[in-house]
């Protein structure tokens, strides 16, 4: 099943997309195994989600579907249904604080 | 930072023509300005990597074409950019930056034990020799090596492993490796400053260190004449007197004759010995140039007027430069990596500001025009001679 990935406009530039990037993602969906397969596809993106070696998320970082912050979740827990289905698109978004100016 | 080397660039620059490139990191991207000898008329390339801070990027003095750059943002971390033909194309490298073995601790902002965590590259500076050899300055304060261009990078961890990491604290920026200086005449000695821990000096191409700090006088660290703790801001050498090194430190100006084993203030007549940036000139390496700022609770010029001070005499004795500089309401800062000097006959001398300007001096000082305006604040220049 082809899951949808918005990525923010710093990283879609780092990626060279435009608009919704297309995954197809092995087994149970759910943030981890997106992030796996986003990096498979898009390596320059390694360590600009989470961390390369605890693979913790990044503090500036939040993941959005269906109108939930699921950036809290464990990274293991499924992804609602309509992400993995393909119908909603899994939101990859900079925090509007974080970062500097 | 003020190597001739052979290039042929695009641009106004032509093939056996002697010209200048001045690579400029903001908050907001990098820039890259060109311009022939007389250094009149610039051309002005970016922003490049548009909306990232660019802490740093340098050309490689052993082929100018190859740059490096340091991009981050507080949301996605750190990445390594790297061309190959002297900007106009750029291609990521990796950005892992793995400290060696079990971090540790050093001292917090109230004094309390803090883990060691990777938060940006302040500074790279590329081999004198071989192009894909780069070292890399971090924060929080570390000294990485890469031998392949850029593609893996290793802790040399001697340094944060010396004895003194545990002291270590960070200065209002963070606890940053922010200078490296590779010394052209002993392939084997490096120096690097941290603020805010001080220099260190290696004699073994990074594997072991040694803290260089006698002679300093911080009054705000408990002990002020200890070994390690000075907000080091930044640290020149010329070329041609490796053993001789001038530091701006956070208040006070110094210089060592013997490769930091002894330093004394040469701050004399200065309005303020505050300030980030020294730099020499390419050609008289008892010229230097600072730029005093009000106190680092005042991050600006005093009397809100733009000086470059010179000293002739290897300090001491200093002159205020500032024609071509605004002299009233200007209160911007100039950052410890914001200046550097060309190697051309006469000396050109470069600075940016927090205020998106780049001032230029094609004539050691003398005179001053910006060369740019209204970038992004600036963290960073460097220059490329061209010949």
């Amino acid at each position: 099943m082809a899951i949808k990935v918005v990525l923010p406009a710093h990283l879609r530039s780092l990626a060279k997309v435009s608009g919704e990037v297309q995954l197809e993602v092995e087994g149970p969906v759910t943030q981890r195994s997106v992030l796996d397969a986003l990096e498979a596809s898009y390596p320059m993106l390694r360590g600009t989600l989470r961390d390369q070696a605890t693979f913790a998320r990044r503090p500036f970082v939040r993941f959005f579907a269906c109108e939930q912050d699921l950036s809290h979740e464990s990274a293991d827990r499924a992804l609602p249904e309509a992400v993995a289905s393909g119908v909603e698109p899994f939101l990859i978004v900079g925090a509007i604080a974080g970062g500097r100016l | 930072m003020r190597e001739a080397i052979p290039c042929s660039i695009s641009g106004i620059i032509t093939d056996n023509m002697s010209g200048v490139r001045v690579l400029v990191g903001t908050r907001k991207g990098a820039f890259i300005l060109t311009a022939d000898a007389k250094r009149e008329k610039w051309v002005v390339s970016g922003p490049h990597f548009a909306g990232w801070e660019i802490y740093h990027l340098k050309g490689s003095p052993a082929d100018p074409n190859r740059l490096y750059a340091s991009q981050s943002t507080g949301w996605f971390g750190q990445l390594i950019q790297r061309s190959n033909d002297g900007g106009k194309t750029w291609e990521q490298v990796d950005h892992k930056f793995a400290y060696d073995g079990i971090p540790g601790t050093h001292q917090w902002y109230d004094g309390t034990p803090h883990p060691w965590e990777f938060k940006r590259v302040w500074h790279l500076e590329p081999s004198l020799t071989d192009p894909d050899t780069v070292y890399a300055g971090v924060e929080d304060a570390a000294f990485f090596r890469s031998t392949d261009g850029g593609k893996n990078w290793g802790e040399l961890s001697g340094l944060r492993g010396h004895g003194s990491g545990p002291k270590w604290q960070p200065g209002a920026g963070g606890m940053c490796l922010h200078t490296i200086i590779l010394d052209p005449s002993d392939p084997q000695r490096i120096f690097i400053a941290i603020s805010a821990a001080g220099a260190f000096r290696s004699d073994d191409s990074g594997q072991t260190w040694k803290p260089i700090n006698n002679g300093l006088y911080s009054q705000y660290i408990p002990e002020p004449r200890a070994e390690v703790g000075h907000c080091v801001h930044h640290v020149a050498m010329h070329p041609s007197r490796p053993g001789v090194l001038f530091m701006q430190k956070h208040w006070d100006v110094m210089r060592t004759d013997d490769a930091g084993e002894n330093w004394r203030e040469i701050s004399g007549n200065l309005p303020t010995d505050f300030g980030f940036v020294i730099d020499i000139h390419a050609h008289e390496p008892e010229t230097i140039y600072v730029v005093p700022i009000k106190s680092d609770s005042e991050h600006y010029p005093p009397d809100g007027k733009l000086r470059v001070y010179r000293s002739r005499t290897g300090g001491d004795e200093w002159e205020a430069l500032t024609n071509g500089l605004p002299q009233s309401d200007c209160y911007v800062n100039v950052f410890r990596d914001a200046m550097a000097v060309d190697s051309l006959d006469s000396c050109g001398i470069y600075f940016g500001t927090t205020g998106g300007q780049v001032y230029a001096s094609s004539d050691a000082g003398d005179n001053w025009a910006p060369i740019v305006r209204d970038l992004p604040a600036v963290l960073s220049v460097e220059v490329q001679t061209l010949k």
